[in-house]
């Protein structure tokens, strides 16, 4: 029996499996090319790209945490003109689709970004940050309020022909209000969740542990308030919902799909395991298989 | 190649320090692949919920093309938990990892290794290196007293022509931190060390001072350990915030920023 895992989430992004890397987990793929064949992905979505070159932040910029870390990396990154000129032809060649991730300060530069992306005609969709963290104005202060949300995403869906994907911040009251706001801006499918805001103290050199303070909690330690979201957020709008948050292995994958997600991204596994999306796609199979599902439809959203 | 695979655990001896000097094979039998001194692997701990990202650690030594050895201190809870594996567990590693020492036309230049405590572990593959490439290699150890010494500096002996020791106490060789060793005051062609990074930074001094070539081995924080998580970067005066991990962790002292 031939398992069909493909999944569509609408306005021509189509993948081969609903399997996805999360954009600052995953570099520009080819780090990861080393070990996996990026052809066996749905797709992979690129580091944060903003107009201007960013250094980032100061170091240190991780602190592991139990079943998790907290980055503050600041969207360190080339340029989306670099990223143009000298990345964007070494992802061509792949059969997966290719998502990049677009930062800013403020409207007009996602604005500019996604005008820059728009001729590169292998970038099947961006992925809209309105939720970074680490970067002060901008990032996660749009994603925090429902008429910024939705200013970003109607200015930059004027000059994206393509899929435009939403990533919401989980740091708000009430995560549905965001969504809705975006859905009805021109969002063609929403990714949630990204970080969630966090900190550690070292209590010996009475400091923290980051040079920001604070950061972004990533890996299993928030993954049921991720999945508890991804079923708000999936019962509240039309438009597909991408799930991400924690997500180790299949069975991970399959708790946000069953709650409702289209598709997932892996993120902080890949630094544990550079092949962990690659078995996430073998074990959803596998699943399949075991319990006779003939299409990754008939799990979508059954909670 | 970059590889992840499993390895067994065929040895693990205790030093009076406390640190471990810990023997790995691949378990599917094949050959190590070819891993320059300086290079790390990023070790998988899998009893601790508290250890939840790999362990970076630096390679001490290669032997018979399938030996892995790895000098590992306890210092936190993943490397507690490493250290304690009982003889033929089952450990997850990623290798080689990270760009190493510089060892090429080494033939007849005089030669400094300095090490620091733990740091002292990949200048041991290094130090056979040297010798083997012709240069003539003095080793400085230094540590706060012979517990951190002992059984560290019969490593190089086979390899080095001279091997000095300094303890802060001075239970062992001289008494003082290791950049107070006399022998600091020779000509040397190159320096090459690794160690806690206040001593990394007072021998980059000297070295700058007498314009000597010195690459030191950074130990920044790190998760993925190849270049994508943006986590390990350090400020360079050519390239900004690079990774420590793909760029280095050996860096020579002349692109070091902040240690200027």
């Amino acid at each position: 029996m031939g398992i069909n895992l493909k999944v569509d989430l609408g306005a021509g992004l189509k993948l081969d499996n609903p399997v996805l890397t999360a954009s600052g987990t995953f570099g520009f793929g080819h780090q990861y090319a080393e070990f996996i064949d990026l052809n066996r992905l749905g797709g992979f979505i690129v580091k944060g790209t903003t107009l201007e070159p960013r250094q980032g932040n100061p170091a240190p910029r991780l602190v592991e945490t139990p079943s998790g870390m907290i980055n503050a990396v600041g969207l360190q990154n080339p340029g989306v003109e670099d990223f143009a000129k000298y990345i964007y032809p070494t992802l061509t060649g792949f059969t997966s689709k290719v998502i990049v991730n677009i930062s800013g300060a403020q409207v007009s530069d996602y604005v500019k970004v996604a005008e820059i992306l728009a001729p590169l005609e292998k970038v099947s969709a961006i992925e809209v940050n309105i939720s970074c963290p680490n970067v002060k104005g901008g990032g996660m202060s749009f994603g925090t309020s429902p008429e910024m949300a939705a200013e970003v995403t109607a200015a930059v869906r004027k000059v994206w022909p393509r899929h435009m994907m939403v990533k919401l911040t989980p740091n708000v009251t009430s995560v549905v209000q965001i969504a809705k706001a975006v859905e009805a801006a021109g969002a063609d499918s929403v990714s949630l969740v990204n970080t969630f805001l966090a900190m550690v103290v070292d209590v010996e050199r009475r400091k923290a542990c980051l040079s920001t303070v604070t950061g972004g909690l990533s890996g299993p330690a928030i993954r049921p308030i991720a999945v508890r979201m991804v079923w708000q957020v999936a019962q509240a709008v039309k438009i597909p919902v991408v799930g991400l948050g924690g997500i180790m292995d299949a069975s991970d994958a399959l708790q946000f799909i069953m709650a409702g997600a289209t598709a997932v991204q892996i993120g902080t596994a890949n630094f544990i395991d550079p092949a962990a999306s690659v078995k996430v796609v073998d074990g959803i199979e596998d699943y399949c298989r075991r319990h006779n599902v003939a299409d990754i439809s008939e799990l979508r959203g059954i909670i | 190649m970059k590889q992840v695979k499993d390895f067994i655990l065929t040895g693990n001896r205790t030093l009076p320090s406390g640190c471990h000097l810990m023997t790995f094979v691949p378990a599917d039998g094949a050959k190590l692949p070819a891993i320059e001194p300086g290079q790390f692997v990023q070790v998988k701990v899998d009893n601790s919920p508290k250890a939840f990202l790999r362990r970076p650690i630096s390679v001490c030594d290669v032997r018979y093309e399938t030996e892995l050895v790895l000098f590992v201190k306890p210092q936190g809870e993943g490397t507690r938990c490493l250290v304690e594996l009982p003889e033929n567990s089952v450990v997850n590693i990623m290798l080689p990892l990270g760009r190493g020492f510089s060892c090429d036309e080494c033939n007849g230049h005089k030669v400094l290794l300095v090490g620091g405590g733990v740091g002292a572990a990949p200048l041991v593959a290094l130090c056979k290196n040297l010798a083997a490439g012709g240069a003539d290699v003095t080793v400085a150890i230094g540590g706060r007293s012979r517990r951190d010494v002992a059984g560290v500096d019969v490593l190089y002996k086979p390899y080095a022509s001279k091997v000095l020791v300094a303890t802060d106490d001075g239970s062992c060789g001289h008494k003082g931190v290791v950049t107070s060793l006399p022998g600091f005051d020779e000509h040397y062609d190159r320096i090459y060390c690794c160690g806690p990074t206040p001593m990394m930074k007072a021998v980059a001094r000297i070295a700058r001072a007498k314009d000597i070539w010195c690459q030191v081995s950074l130990e920044n924080h790190m998760a993925c350990g190849i270049g994508a998580c943006l986590c390990c970067v350090e400020n360079t005066s050519d390239r900004g915030n690079v990774c420590v991990c793909t760029e280095g962790p050996v860096f020579n002292i002349n692109r070091l920023q902040s240690w200027e």
